[in-house]
């Protein structure tokens, strides 16, 4: 079974008891957040909204590829690959 | 608290000057204990917000994750994120509310034709912003 690097930003590692990282398994990126998601309850939510889509101020790199430049959630992840969330930073003067 | 060396505020200075009358964007980078964040650098990034670069700031992705390796590999986080007010005060906006994460410190840069004008550091607790006192050491 593939096993994929999660890189998990600080803001989202109170659900990962800290973990900068998470081992999970996973064809594509859905099945990996799935995954990753079992093993930090909480942290999809922040990830995902209630339709299971990629939530607005989040994007997900598989290497160095935004996955809403490839196949979004379906994108497949080789074994070994690094799958980074990427908080959005934005903002601006009112 | 966010601790922000003198040196470090000064690039920050300098790069909102230089970007001046737009928004400027970067990130803090260093590490984080309950509360208080302790930066050992700053990084600029780009802003993809090009139609709205007086107002608006989107930082680039692709500079966001360059910073977080290069943080990694030298066992240091991100643990902010700083961004340039041109000719408005260094208080977060409702658009800096929505897209706030809270753990991250957010310092805010008033910049003007004459310089900085006030730098004030805010996290984000229960969705509100909370103003966290700077200290240079």
């Amino acid at each position: 079974m593939n096993q994929t690097i999660v890189r998990i930003p600080t803001p989202l590692r109170p659900f990962t008891k800290g973990a900068d990282e998470v081992r999970v398994h996973g064809a594509t990126v859905s099945e990996a957040l799935a995954n990753l998601g079992e093993k930090c309850p909480g942290l999809l939510e922040r990830v995902l909204d209630k339709d299971g889509r990629l939530r607005a101020f989040v994007n997900v790199f598989v290497g160095a590829n935004d996955v809403r430049t490839l196949q979004g959630l379906a994108t497949p992840v080789a074994n070994g690959a690094v799958l980074s969330i990427v908080p959005a930073v934005a903002g601006g003067a009112p | 608290m966010l601790v922000l060396p003198s040196e470090v505020r000064a690039e920050i200075d300098g790069w909102t000057r230089a970007g001046y009358p737009e928004e400027t964007c970067g990130l803090l980078i260093g590490r984080p204990h309950a509360g208080r964040a302790e930066t050992a650098r700053a990084i600029l990034a780009r802003n993809l917000n090009r139609e709205r670069a007086r107002d608006r700031y989107e930082l680039d992705p692709a500079d966001f994750l360059a910073a977080d390796l290069a943080a990694r590999e030298d066992r240091l986080e991100i643990v902010g994120v700083w961004h340039s007010h041109p000719d408005h005060p260094a208080e977060p906006s409702e658009t800096d509310r929505l897209a706030a994460w809270e753990g991250w410190s957010y310092l805010i840069v008033e910049v003007t034709r004459s310089g900085v004008a006030a730098v004030r550091s805010w996290r984000l607790q229960s969705q509100r912003f909370v103003e966290e006192p700077i200290t240079s050491s």
